[in-house]
């Protein structure tokens, strides 16, 4: 199929192994088929553009959104008949509670005349979700085929492998197809087909050498990669734009758009700040250290006295009681005693921001009991603040 | 094989047509052909014309049927009794299946069509509450009631220790073994008989050449462009069907995820099988790191947190 391999890019000998799985039409296939592979690695995608293009009969669900066993079989029924009936009828929605009335319906549907000598094909996407629900589930879709006696045949989407999938007893094994991560010379071949009319392809395919360059260490995620480029491409173009280089001159554009793609992978990889922040960011051209990332915002303004608080609360939680001593029987007198209504209001606003919480029943008669919840980096840097080396007082770095 | 065949029609053939009533278990591992072997039984019974009229058959599955109650409604609707039981509701499931079998009593009330139960994954219904379906069909194939075959598959050699001893005492030990214990001249004389064409296929010359290339495995690569198996279809396909996949994964990790890894397998070979977190993880990696500063970029905490977040990480116990 010509035009099928300029959709689906490196990834023949995967759709000639399916082609060939699903053989002619009335064909019986394999009943069950399994493919795993990384995210991004074109499974889903590969799926649907085969069973389309082909015309088969196909029912798509995917398990991370029918959650529980009535959805998905619900789902899978009522796209079935879908399927099966003529255009402009309006047929009613089909309740399933069972496995059992499942393989009684799907008996029925699948009489249908349109359904009737060709195999229909039932594609789970996300299907290591399948582990979690009914267990007679997995091993049922496994033999679909010779439970329903009809010409089906399912096929598992998963990033998990078959080994981890295999129930106790055993089931029917189905036919385990790999689909391999894409090496650099398929990442570049795919990325550089999306470039903009713009430019010509050769421009692309360099500032998409660059970019997998810096990145490839990293993350071979398609989706990610692809929307890095797409974010970073004004930039690149910077330089062409402004008239300071030609398209051809590969280290001037190189020296602009390495820092950059540095700092986009502190902040735009890691969704410190939104793509939109980043798109606005390049436009404005201000300097990229002033960046607000969502991390400061965990940081947090305290009073002077509120940070004691939250430091001894840190050392009360985590050292063992009987270390107290150690720690702090010379230093016995130097806590100065607060006003007690002020220390009160203060526990309670680090009790809000969530810094410490309540352990222990509330009608407690001697006092409640809080647990401190911050995180040693975050304590560390209040330490710093007030200049106290909490360090030397907890347990743990003896 | 055969003489197991002959085995279980003529236990059936002494239900159906003496009235005995029996039971059987067919233990082997998967796919060793226990479905087969009932089909086939089933369908040479069922040849002859007065047992197709009398006997009738309930396919029970333990996948299916996950409990006695749905399994109750199954043999109700088999039996094609819904519309007599209509809306009655009774005490208890041997009622109700007594109510059952009573209403497939011939006009003169004195003998019964006998009744023949195939209950697929057999070591399934083991679990459910009191194993009331297996106890009331064990005991009613142990009574004079209605003549009755239960017929059990399952492929769990244990099955006798996951019945109650009510139920082990009604069962009559039969048991059929399929343990299939083949060398390998028998497995590509097999192979050979099954993928070669028979005498009535269409096409002759087309036949002929297609039995004298007969090899085994590679017939997913049969289309109407490629019609006969090579040598090379089979070297692929056993490629294919001998990939460790674990390491499949591990190849398509980036060199980041890889770093994490090899510092987790690090800490589980010195603090043996302890539990381990992020920060251990990203404390041996940056010494790591710290060794072969000149060759590995190291990367912020973040950034790596990032990747240990994938779920493919989590594939590795």
């Amino acid at each position: 199929m010509p035009h099928l391999e300029n959709m689906v890019l490196c990834r023949e000998s995967q759709v000639s192994t399916l082609q060939s799985l699903f053989g002619e039409r009335h064909h019986f296939s394999f009943p069950s088929i399994f493919i795993y592979g990384h995210t991004a690695s074109g499974k889903t995608y590969v799926t649907q553009t085969l069973l389309k293009s082909l015309e088969l009969p196909h029912v798509f669900v995917n398990c991370v959104e029918c959650f529980t066993l009535r959805l998905l079989l619900e789902q899978i029924l009522n796209k079935l008949n879908h399927l099966s009936s003529s255009e402009g009828e309006c047929s009613t929605q089909i309740t399933c509670e069972t496995f059992n009335d499942f393989v009684r319906l799907f008996k029925q549907i699948t009489k249908a005349e349109s359904l009737k000598d060709q195999t229909v094909y039932i594609v789970l996407d996300k299907a290591e979700y399948l582990r979690d629900m009914e267990a007679n589930l997995l091993p049922g879709f496994l033999r679909l085929q010779e439970l329903t006696d009809r010409n089906v045949t399912v096929i598992f989407l998963s990033e998990i492998v078959w080994e981890k999938f295999r129930p106790n007893t055993g089931c029917f094994e189905p036919f385990v197809l790999y689909f391999p991560d894409y090496s650099i010379g398929n990442l570049q071949k795919i990325l550089s087909h999306d470039h903009p009319p713009e430019y010509s392809a050769d421009f692309y395919a360099a500032y998409i050498n660059i970019l997998l360059g810096v990145f490839y260490t990293v993350c071979r995620d398609l989706k990610e990669l692809r929307h890095l480029a797409v974010l970073n491409f004004p930039k690149y173009c910077e330089p062409v734009v402004k008239g300071e280089a030609s398209e051809r001159d590969t280290r001037k554009l190189w020296r602009n758009i390495e820092p950059h793609l540095k700092k986009a992978m502190q902040t735009v990889y890691l969704r410190e700040i939104s793509s939109s922040q980043w798109e606005k960011l390049q436009k404005d051209d201000t300097d990229p250290g002033q960046l607000k990332g969502l991390s400061a915002y965990t940081q947090v303004e305290l009073p002077y006295y509120s940070k004691f608080i939250l430091i001894a609360a840190y050392l009360a939680s985590y050292n063992p009681a009987r270390t107290d001593r150690r720690f702090f029987l010379k230093h016995h007198g130097k806590i100065k005693k607060t006003n007690f209504l002020k220390k009160h209001e203060k526990i309670t606003s680090l009790v809000t921001l969530q810094l410490l919480t309540l352990v222990g029943h509330d009608d407690q008669l001697d006092g409640p009991k809080y647990k401190c919840t911050v995180s040693l980096d975050f304590i560390r840097a209040i330490a710093r603040t007030v200049n106290f080396d909490i360090i030397k007082y907890l347990y743990d770095f003896l | 094989m055969l003489r197991k065949v002959r085995h279980l029609i003529e236990l059936l053939k002494r239900t159906a047509i003496h009235g005995e009533s029996n039971s059987v278990l067919i233990i082997g591992p998967r796919g060793s052909g226990k479905t087969m072997l009932i089909n086939h039984a089933l369908k040479e019974l069922m040849e002859v014309e007065e047992m197709s009229e009398n006997v009738l058959q309930v396919h029970l599955n333990g996948l299916l049927q996950i409990n006695d109650k749905i399994a109750l409604k199954e043999i109700t609707r088999q039996l094609n009794l819904e519309n007599v039981v209509g809306d009655k509701v009774f005490g208890s499931f041997a009622e109700n299946l007594s109510f059952l079998l009573e209403a497939l009593k011939k006009g003169d009330r004195t003998s019964s069509c006998p009744v023949i139960f195939i209950l697929d994954e057999f070591d399934l219904f083991a679990h459910h509450k009191n194993q009331t379906l297996l106890y009331n069909l064990f005991d009613i194939s142990q009574s004079a009631q209605t003549p009755v075959a239960v017929i059990g598959l399952t492929c769990r050699l244990d099955i006798l220790e996951l019945l109650e001893k009510r139920v082990k005492s009604r069962f009559s030990h039969r048991q059929i073994h399929l343990m299939n214990s083949f060398g390998f001249p028998q497995y590509l004389k097999i192979f050979k008989e099954q993928l070669s064409l028979p005498a009535v296929f269409p096409g002759k010359i087309f036949a002929e050449k297609w039995n004298e290339n007969v090899q085994m495995l590679a017939l997913n690569r049969v289309t109407p462009s490629h019609p006969f198996m090579t040598a090379a279809d089979l070297m692929e396909a056993n490629q294919l069907c001998s990939m460790d996949s674990k390491a499949n994964i591990v190849h398509g990790l980036s060199v980041l995820e890889i770093c994490l890894i090899i510092a987790m397998k690090h800490l589980n070979d010195i603090y043996e099988e302890e539990p381990f977190n992020f920060q251990m993880v990203y404390n041996e990696f940056q010494k790591f790191v710290q060794r072969k500063a000149h060759s590995v970029y190291n990367f912020e905490k973040p950034v790596v947190m990032k990747n240990n977040a994938v779920e493919t990480v989590s594939v590795f116990p």
